[in-house]
C-alpha cells in the first residue's frame, strides 16, 4: 500500500483545518465589508443627524455653521437629475436600439461597441475636461446647469447604452418573428413589443447610472458648478451648485461644525439616492406586472 | 383586407427618419471619443511647446501655480501610484476572498442579502468616502500611528480600496460561477477539501474574469478624484511615506479648476497634460483587461 | 373505392381546378452561396392544403420562409428563380417585404404569443396596419375561425401566456387570421403540441380550407395524408415529387418518395 494510514490521516485532518480556516477567513471579509457599511452609515448618522432640520433643508450656506442650510445643493441636484434624465436616457436607449436592432453585425457596430465599453471606464474627471472645452467654452454656455447636465450625460451615456442593451437582448427573437410575420415594420417591432418587454430592465440601467451621477463631484467643479451660492437656479441658463459640491465645501473647512454639517449633508444625498431606488423598483415591478 | 399589389406605394418616411435619429444617437458615443481625443492631444501639444516634454515626464518637482515653476509629473505620478497600489493590496485580497465566500459557501438566501448590500457599497458617492476618511479612518490611524498627518496617503489608500472593493468582488464573483459545477464536483469526487477545490481548480478555470476584474479595479482607483483629494492632500511629493499628504493627478485637477486659472496659460495647459496622461494609463488597463477577457475567456464545454 | 369511383373523383378534381395562388419558378435558396433548396418549380392552389414533407434537413423550412420573404433576416441568403403572387414576382424589384407579409401570413412551431392580453395579440397587427372596422368584431371573427372563441371569449383581456399550449398556438392562427391574409404559412405547427391539441389543430385546418389557402410544412407523414390536397416531398434541397396527396402516399411515381413514405428512412 503506498499510503501509509497515519500519515495520511495525519495530512487529511490538516488539510480539513486549512479548508475551514479558509472559509472562515472569505466569510469573516465578506461579512466584515458589511459591517463597515453599517459602521459608515452609523457614523454619518451620528455626525450630521443633529444638525438636520426644517432649516437646514431651507436655508442657504453660510459662513456661519448655524445658518447654513442646503436649499441651493438640493435644488441643484434636482433640476440636473430632471435635465440628465431628459438629455441622456432617450438617447442612450436610442443608441442601444440601433446597435441591438438595426446595426447588423457590421464593422461599424463592432467599432461603436467596443467605444461604448472604453468610454464606460474613463475616469469622470476626463468628462468634467471635456464638459469645460466644449459646453462651457466653446458652445459658451458658461457654468450653468445646461453645460453641467450636458456634461454628465456624456458620463452616464455609456451605462445606459450597455444596461439597455443587455435588456433588450434578454427579449426572444420568436417574438420579433411572430410580429414582422404578420406585416409589421422593423420599428413598429420594437416599439410595441421589444421596448416595453425591455422596459424594466431598461429602467434599472437609467436609474443605476443617474444614481452614480448624483453623486459625481469632479466633472461638476471642472465645468464651474460654484461652491458658494446663496439663490436658487430659476432657468437652465443659471449658475447652481450641487449636494456632493456643498458636501465637499464644508467637508475641507477646518471647523468641526461644517463636519457635521457636511455630514447632513450627505444623509439627504443619501436619502435621495434611496428614493431613485426605490423608484425604480416601483416601476419595474409595475412595468413588469403588466407584461404578465 | 388588401388589395394584391405587393409593391411599396411609397417610401416609409418615418421609418427612414427614425432609423436616422437612431443612427445619431449611437454616433454621439464615437463623437464624444473624438473630442475626447482631439482635444486633449491638441491641448498637450500646446503645453509641450512650452514645457520640454523631458522636463515633464522626468522631472522630480510638481510646481506649476507659482514661481520659479517646475514641470515634472512624476511627483503626481508617484501620488497616484501610491494610492492605487495602497488601495490594490487592499481590494484584491479581500475582494477576492469575498467573491470566494460569495459564489462557493454563501447559502442563497444569504447571497441574496449580500450582493445588494455590496451594490449598495459601491453606490456611495466618491464624497462621503472622502468623508469617511477624514472623520473616522484618519483618527484611528492616528491612534496606531501617531506621527500620521491629518491629511495623508494611507488614509487615502484605504478608502479608495473599500470603494473598488465591491467592484473587484461582484465581477470575480461572476466569473467563478461561471465555472460549471461539474468541474467542482470531479474535484471533489477525488477527494479535495473545499480549499483545495476553490484555489486549485475553481479560481483558476475563472482567472481570466478574475484578472479582468483587478484590472478593472485598478483602472478605477486611478481615476478616483475626491476620496483622495479629501483625503490625501494637494502636497506632490516623491516622499516613500505614506503617512504624509500627497497629491495625486485626480486632485491636482481638481485644485486647478478650483481655483481661477487663467485660460490659455501654461497653467491651465498642464490640466490637459495631466489629463491625457491619466486618460491613456486608464485606456490602456481597460483595453488590457478587455482583451484578456476576450482571448483568454475559457470555454467550459 | 373502386378505380372508377377513384378515376371519376380525378376527373372531378381536374375540372374544379382552382387558381394558383403562388407560383414557384426554379426556386433557389443559398446560405452564404451554399444551397438549401434548389430549384424547386411547384403551384400552391387556391383554398387547398399543400403539404411538404420530408427528411430533417431538406430545406422545407427554409422553402415556406421563402414563400414569406421571413428569409430576409438570415445574414448571407440569397434567392435565385422566381416567386409569383397575383402575377408579381415576390422578390422582384420595388417589392416591399412588409406588404408581402401582410397578405402571406405565418404560423410558428412554437406557440409565440405576445406578452400581451388575449385580445391585443389579435388586435395589434390590424391595427398598426390601419384597420378601420369594427375591433371587437374582427377579434372575435378571428378566435371564432380559429375555434378558440368559446374558451376564451370571457377572459379576452388576460394575459395570452396564461393559456395552455395548445390554446397559444390557436391563438397565433387567430392571430394570422385576423390580417385576413391570402395565403396561411404553417411551419410544423403541432410538433410542440400534445396528441390532442394536434387533432384540434388538424380539424381546424379541415375547416379554414374553405376560405384560406394553407400551405404546411410537416415532419408528420400521417398528419400531411390526413389533412392535405396536394403533397411536396423534398429531400437534401431538391423536390423529389410534387402531386395529389392520395398519388404520393399509395402511387407514388419515385422510389425515393415510396421509399419515404413507406417509412423506410427519415
Amino acid at each position: 500500500m503506498a499510503f501509509s494510514t497515519e500519515q495520511a490521516q495525519a495530512q487529511l485532518q490538516k488539510r480539513h483545518r486549512k479548508s475551514l480556516y479558509f472559509a472562515r477567513f472569505c466569510a469573516f471579509i465578506t461579512w466584515s465589508s458589511v459591517f463597515l457599511l453599517a459602521v459608515l452609515l452609523m457614523q454619518i448618522s451620528i455626525d450630521g443627524f443633529g444638525w438636520l432640520d426644517w432649516q437646514f433643508l431651507d436655508s442657504f450656506p453660510s459662513r456661519f455653521p448655524e445658518r447654513a442650510g442646503i436649499k441651493s445643493a438640493l435644488v441643484g441636484t434636482l433640476w440636473l437629475i430632471l435635465m440628465i434624465a431628459v438629455i441622456s436616457v432617450p438617447v442612450g436607449i436610442s443608441a442601444a436600439l440601433y446597435l441591438e436592432e438595426f446595426a447588423g453585425k457590421g464593422r461599424l457596430a463592432k467599432v461603436i461597441e467596443v467605444n461604448v465599453a472604453n468610454l464606460s471606464g474613463v475616469p469622470s474627471i476626463v468628462y468634467g475636461i471635456l464638459g469645460l472645452a466644449i459646453f462651457v467654452r466653446f458652445f459658451a454656455l458658461e457654468r450653468s446647469l445646461v453645460s453641467g447636465a450636458l456634461t454628465m450625460s456624456l458620463l452616464v451615456l455609456p451605462t445606459i447604452i450597455i444596461a439597455s442593451r443587455e435588456a433588450i437582448k434578454t427579449v426572444p427573437m420568436s417574438i420579433r418573428y411572430a410580429a414582422l410575420s404578420l406585416g409589421a415594420t422593423r420599428w413598429q417591432t420594437t416599439w410595441s413589443h421589444v421596448l416595453p418587454a425591455s422596459f424594466p430592465g431598461i429602467m434599472t440601467g437609467v436609474i443605476l447610472a443617474l444614481s452614480r451621477a448624483i453623486g459625481e463631484t469632479a466633472p461638476l467643479i471642472m465645468i464651474g458648478a460654484l461652491t458658494f451660492v446663496a439663490f436658487l437656479p430659476q432657468s437652465p441658463m443659471d449658475e447652481f451648485t450641487a449636494l456632493p459640491i456643498q458636501i465637499y465645501n464644508w467637508v475641507s473647512r477646518p471647523q468641526q461644525e461644517f463636519h457635521q454639517l457636511a455630514a447632513a449633508g450627505i444623509i439627504v444625498l443619501l436619502i435621495v439616492l434611496l428614493l431613485m431606488n426605490a423608484t425604480a423598483i416601483y416601476i419595474r415591478s409595475k412595468t413588469e406586472q403588466r407584461l404578465k | 383586407m388588401f388589395n394584391s399589389s405587393i409593391h411599396k406605394s411609397g417610401k416609409r418616411w418615418g421609418e427612414i427618419l427614425i432609423k436616422f435619429w437612431l443612427w445619431l444617437c449611437a454616433g454621439v458615443s464615437l463623437v464624444t471619443t473624438v473630442a475626447i481625443i482631439v482635444l486633449l492631444l491638441a491641448e498637450t501639444l500646446k503645453f509641450f511647446t512650452q514645457v520640454s516634454p523631458i522636463e515633464f515626464f522626468f522631472g522630480t518637482r510638481w510646481v506649476p501655480l507659482m514661481q520659479p515653476s517646475s514641470f515634472g509629473v512624476l511627483p503626481l505620478l508617484w501620488g497616484t501610484i501610491q494610492i492605487t497600489v495602497g488601495a490594490a493590496i487592499i481590494a484584491i485580497p479581500l475582494g477576492l476572498a469575498s467573491a470566494i465566500y460569495l459564489s462557493e459557501y454563501a447559502s442563497d438566501k444569504m447571497r441574496a442579502w449580500l450582493k445588494p448590500i455590496l451594490e449598495l457599497l459601491a453606490g456611495i458617492p466618491t464624497v462621503v468616502y472622502g468623508y469617511f476618511a477624514l472623520t473616522f479612518v484618519t483618527p484611528a490611524l492616528k491612534t496606531f500611528i501617531p506621527d500620521i498627518q491629518v491629511f495623508n496617503a494611507l488614509s487615502g489608500a484605504i478608502v479608495v480600496g473599500i470603494m473598488i472593493l465591491p467592484t473587484i468582488a461582484t465581477l470575480s464573483d461572476n466569473a467563478l460561477r461561471a465555472v460549471p459545477v461539474s468541474l467542482r464536483q470531479a474535484a471533489y469526487a477525488l477527494g479535495a477539501t473545499s480549499y483545495e477545490v476553490t484555489t486549485r481548480v475553481v479560481v483558476p478555470a475563472g482567472l481570466s474574469g478574475v484578472i479582468a476584474s483587478f484590472l478593472l479595479g485598478i483602472s478605477r482607483a486611478i481615476g478616483e478624484t475626491m476620496a483622495v483629494t479629501i483625503a490625501a492632500g494637494a502636497t506632490p511629493n516623491l516622499s516613500l511615506s505614506m503617512l504624509e499628504s500627497i497629491q495625486t493627478i485626480t486632485a491636482y485637477i481638481v485644485q486647478v479648476s478650483l481655483g481661477d486659472t487663467p485660460s490659455g496659460g501654461v497653467a491651465y495647459q498642464t490640466l490637459f497634460a495631466v489629463a491625457t496622461l491619466l486618460f491613456f494609463i486608464t485606456l490602456l488597463i481597460n483595453v488590457i483587461s478587455q482583451w484578456i477577457l476576450s482571448r483568454f475567456r475559457e470555454v467550459y464545454d | 373505392m373502386s378505380s372508377q369511383e377513384s378515376s371519376e373523383q380525378s376527373r372531378d378534381k381536374a375540372k374544379n381546378q382552382p387558381p394558383a395562388v403562388l407560383d414557384l419558378q426554379a426556386v433557389s435558396v443559398l446560405y452564404s452561396g451554399k444551397p438549401a433548396v434548389k430549384k424547386v418549380s411547384c403551384q400552391i392552389l387556391r383554398n387547398r392544403i399543400t403539404a411538404i414533407i420530408g427528411p430533417s434537413g431538406c430545406g422545407k423550412s427554409t422553402l415556406l420562409r421563402s414563400l414569406n420573404r421571413m428569409n430576409d433576416f438570415v445574414d448571407g441568403v440569397s434567392i435565385e428563380g422566381k416567386i409569383l403572387f397575383a402575377d408579381q414576382d415576390l422578390y422582384g424589384k420595388g417589392v416591399d417585404p412588409v406588404e408581402v407579409r401582410r397578405r402571406i401570413g405565418m404560423v410558428f412551431q412554437k406557440p409565440n404569443p405576445f406578452p400581451k392580453s388575449i385580445y391585443n395579440n389579435i388586435a395589434w397587427a390590424p391595427g398598426i396596419n390601419g384597420y378601420s372596422g369594427s375591433m371587437d368584431e374582427l377579434v372575435e371573427r378571428s378566435l371564432s375561425q380559429a375555434a378558440l372563441w368559446e374558451e376564451v371569449k370571457d377572459r379576452l383581456h388576460e394575459s395570452a401566456l396564461n393559456l395552455s399550449g395548445g390554446q397559444q398556438q390557436r391563438l397565433c392562427i387567430a392571430r394570422a387570421l385576423a390580417m385576413e391574409p391570402q395565403v396561411l404559412l404553417m411551419d410544423e405547427p403541432c410538433s410542440a403540441l400534445d396528441p390532442i391539441s394536434t387533432a384540434h389543430i388538424e380539424d381546424l385546418l379541415f375547416e379554414l380550407k374553405s376560405r384560406y389557402t394553407i400551405v404546411i410544412v410537416t415532419h408528420n407523414m400521417q398528419q400531411a395524408a390526413r389533412i392535405s390536397d396536394f403533397t411536396a416531398f423534398m429531400e437534401m434541397g431538391d423536390l423529389i415529387e410534387f402531386g395529389d396527396t392520395d398519388q404520393i402516399f399509395t402511387r407514388p411515381l419515385k422510389k425515393r418518395t415510396e421509399e419515404y413514405v413507406t417509412g423506410r428512412f427519415g
